[in-house]
C-alpha cells in the first residue's frame, strides 16, 4: 500500500510498504478514506520530536472503512469509523474513569520506557506519532491496523453525512472541547483564546456553547482571526497590538476569566538537556511560544483558570510559577481523552450545534501527501486544514 | 529470600521498602517493582501459579517445563546465543497471595524470588515482584552476569506490564503492522 513516512527533517514521502494486517484479537484494519495533517504533524516535521525513526508513517487524523475485524472486535467488516488518535485498551483502571489519554496498556512494555524516563510515566498509545507514544503506525495511509478497536472508533451510520464532517473527531473538535472544558467556564465570562489553528477556533465555538458571554482570540494569522470573528469572537492580533494592554482594557482592568493556549511549543516531546540547550541555542519560536504561555499566565484574572491543551514537551526557562500561585490560578491541560467526547460531538455535529467544516482549506491525493507537508507548513494563512484522499488522483490541483 | 529481607522497614528509619534504599550494598543484587492490574488477585495468582503461562508475557524466556507440582526447568536466552538453564522450586505458596521461589541446588544462576498479590479494593490488585540473585564466578558465571545485566530491572519491570496487558486486555499490545512484522521482531 500507499503511505506517508517520515525521513526526518523536512523529509517526507510517499512510500510504497507492507499491508497492515490483524495482529492482535481486537485489532481491525481500516481502509482509508480521509485523513488530515495536524498542526502537530508539523513538528514532526520541522524534526522536534526525538524517538521518530525513518520509515515510520504519519497521520493521527483518519477515518474510513471496517475491511477487516479480529475476532474480539466489536466492529464489522463494511462499517464506517471516526478513529480517536489516542489508543485505548477501556480495561484499565485510567480508562475506566475514562481517562483514555492515560490508558496504561495501549503503549508497547517496550516503548514505555522512554516516558517513565523523561516524565516519571509512560506516555499513552498514539497513532503515528514517535516510538515513545508506541511507534504505531499511522493513518496516512491506504490502510492502518487499529489495536483495540472495540474502545475507539466511533461508527458513522449516517451515509448522508460526509467525511468533512466528522474526520475531526479524530482529534482537534475533542480537543478544543475539551480545552473549553478544561477552562471551566461559567456563564457571562470572558475567556481567552490564545492560537487560531483549528484546535483554537473549536476552543472558541466550545466556550460559546458552554455559556460564555465573551470569546477574545489573539493570533497573527489574518485569515484565522476572520474565521475566528466568523463565530462570535472579538480578536487581537498580537502583531498589531499588545497583549495584556488589550486584554486588560477590554475586560476593564479584571483580565479574562479564563484563557486557553492553543499554541504550543516548537520543541515538544524533549526532555533532555541537551535538546534544551539545542532549543535555546536555534529556536527563536521557542522563545515566542514560551512567552505566550507566559503571556497567558500575567494576563487572566486573580482566581481565574488556565487550560492549556497545547502541546509541551520539555522543560521551560521563565515559567512565571511565582504568578501562577499568588494569582491563585488553576492550570489544567493534558492529552485529549477522545473517547469520552465521542458520542456527544458526533450529536452536536448532527444537529448543526457545531461547524466541523469550516477550516478544511484543501484536498490533496495521499501522493500529493509532501507537498501538502510543505504548504501547510510555509503557507499557513491560506493553509488552515489539508484532507489527504487516498484513491483521488495524485497530481490534480488541490481543491 | 526471607521476609525480613524484602519487607521490613529499614533499621525504624522510614517506611519505604528496602529495596528502594540510597544505601543498600551495591553488591546484593536485589530489586523489587510493583504493578496494579485491574483484576482479582485470586485470578492473577492462578494464572501466576502455572509455570506455563508465563512464557507468554516474560521476555528472553525460550521454555519453562513443569516437573512436578512445585519445581519446574527454565531455559533462558543467554548472549551470543546460548543458553542458560536452571531448576525452580516453590518454596512458599500461599493461595490467591504469594508465590515464593528459588533455584534448586547447583543452579548456574543462583537466584530468588517473590510474587505478591494484595488487593487493592476498586483498583484491582497491587502485583509486586522482589528478585534477588548472586552473580556467579568463573565463565559460566561472566556469560551469566551479562545476562543478568541486561538491565534486571527495566526486563522485570516490562515483564509486568505485559502481564498486565494480557490480564486486563486479553492481549500483549504491539506496534507490529502485521504478523510477518511481528515475527521479525521476534516478539
Amino acid at each position: 500500500m500507499k503511505a506517508i513516512t517520515w525521513h526526518g527533517k523536512h523529509d517526507v514521502r510517499c512510500d510504497t510498504v507492507d499491508d497492515p494486517a490483524i495482529v492482535n484479537p481486537r485489532d481491525a484494519i481500516i481502509r482509508v478514506t480521509s485523513t488530515a495533517i495536524c498542526g502537530s504533524d508539523l513538528h514532526l516535521y520541522d524534526g522536534y520530536i526525538p524517538t521518530m525513526q525513518k520509515g515510520d508513517i504519519l497521520g493521527h487524523e483518519f477515518m474510513g472503512e471496517v475491511v477487516e475485524a479480529g475476532p474480539k472486535s466489536s466492529l464489522k467488516t463494511g462499517q464506517r469509523v471516526v478513529v480517536p488518535f489516542t489508543i485505548s485498551c477501556g480495561s484499565c483502571y485510567h480508562c475506566s474513569k475514562t481517562q483514555y489519554s492515560a490508558c496504561e496498556n495501549a503503549n508497547p512494555a517496550d516503548n514505555q520506557d522512554i516516558g517513565r524516563e523523561g516524565y516519571g510515566h509512560p506516555m499513552p498509545g498514539l497513532f503515528g506519532y514517535s516510538h515513545m507514544t508506541g511507534g504505531y503506525a499511522g493513518g496516512q495511509a491506504e490502510y492502518v491496523r487499529v489495536p483495540f478497536s472495540d474502545v475507539g472508533p466511533l461508527v458513522i451510520p449516517d451515509e448522508s453525512i460526509p467525511d468533512d464532517k466528522v474526520l475531526f473527531l479524530s482529534d482537534i473538535l475533542p480537543t478544543g472541547w475539551m480545552a473549553a472544558e478544561n477552562a471551566e467556564i461559567e456563564p457571562g465570562d470572558t475567556v481567552a483564546v490564545w492560537g487560531c489553528g483549528p484546535v483554537g477556533l473549536f476552543a472558541v465555538q466550545s466556550a460559546f456553547l458552554m455559556g460564555a458571554e465573551r470569546v477574545i482570540a489573539i493570533d497573527h494569522f489574518p485569515r484565522r482571526l476572520e474565521l475566528a470573528r466568523k463565530f462570535g469572537a472579538e480578536t487581537i492580533n498580537f502583531e498589531e497590538s499588545k497583549v495584556y494592554e488589550a486584554l486588560m482594557e477590554m475586560t476593564g482592568g479584571i483580565g479574562p476569566d479564563a484563557a486557553i493556549d492553543c499554541v504550543g511549543l516548537e520543541a515538544h516531546g524533549a526532555f533532555a538537556d541537551n535538546i534544551i540547550d539545542q532549543i535555546k541555542a536555534s529556536t527563536f519560536l521557542g522563545t515566542d511560544r514560551i512567552h505566550a504561555i507566559r503571556q497567558v499566565i500575567l494576563a487572566t484574572r486573580k482566581g481565574g483558570r488556565v487550560s492549556m491543551p497545547a502541546v509541551y514537551g520539555g522543560f521551560v526557562d521563565k515559567f512565571p510559577l511565582g504568578a501562577l500561585m499568588e494569582k491563585g490560578l488553576t492550570l489544567k491541560t493534558g492529552q485529549t481523552h477522545v473517547q469520552r467526547y465521542l458520542q456527544p460531538l458526533y450529536a452536536a455535529i448532527a444537529e448543526d450545534k457545531i461547524d466541523s467544516t469550516f477550516l478544511i482549506s484543501h484536498r490533496m491525493a495521499l501522493e500529493d501527501g509532501p507537498l501538502g507537508y510543505q504548504k501547510f507548513h510555509d503557507e499557513q494563512d491560506s493553509y488552515t486544514k489539508i484532507v489527504l484522499k487516498p484513491g483521488q488522483a495524485a497530481g490534480a490541483a488541490p481543491a | 529470600m526471607t521476609d525480613s529481607e524484602t519487607r521490613s522497614r529499614t533499621a525504624g528509619q522510614d517506611d519505604a521498602p528496602v529495596t528502594a534504599s540510597k544505601t543498600a550494598d551495591p553488591d546484593r543484587k536485589l530489586l523489587a517493582e510493583a504493578v496494579t492490574i485491574n483484576r482479582p488477585a485470586r485470578e492473577l495468582y492462578d494464572f501466576w501459579r502455572d509455570p506455563t503461562n508465563l512464557v507468554s508475557f516474560m521476555d528472553n524466556i525460550v521454555s519453562i517445563e513443569p516437573i512436578d507440582r512445585d519445581r519446574s526447568r527454565w531455559t533462558v536466552k543467554a548472549p551470543a546465543g546460548r543458553e542458560v538453564s536452571w531448576e525452580s522450586v516453590i518454596t512458599k505458596d500461599v493461595p490467591g497471595e504469594e508465590i515464593t521461589w528459588q533455584s534448586a541446588e547447583g543452579a548456574d544462576v543462583a537466584n530468588s524470588g517473590r510474587i505478591e498479590f494484595r488487593d487493592a479494593g476498586r483498583r484491582g490488585t497491587v502485583v509486586r515482584a522482589v528478585i534477588a540473585y548472586d552473580p556467579p564466578g568463573g565463565v559460566i558465571g561472566e556469560l551469566v552476569a551479562k545476562l543478568f545485566q541486561r538491565e534486571p530491572r527495566i526486563q522485570t519491570r516490562r515483564d509486568l506490564r505485559r502481564f498486565k496487558q494480557l490480564m486486563e486486555t486479553g492481549e500483549i499490545a504491539t506496534n507490529a503492522r502485521n504478523p510477518r512484522i511481528l515475527a521479525e521482531e521476534g516478539k
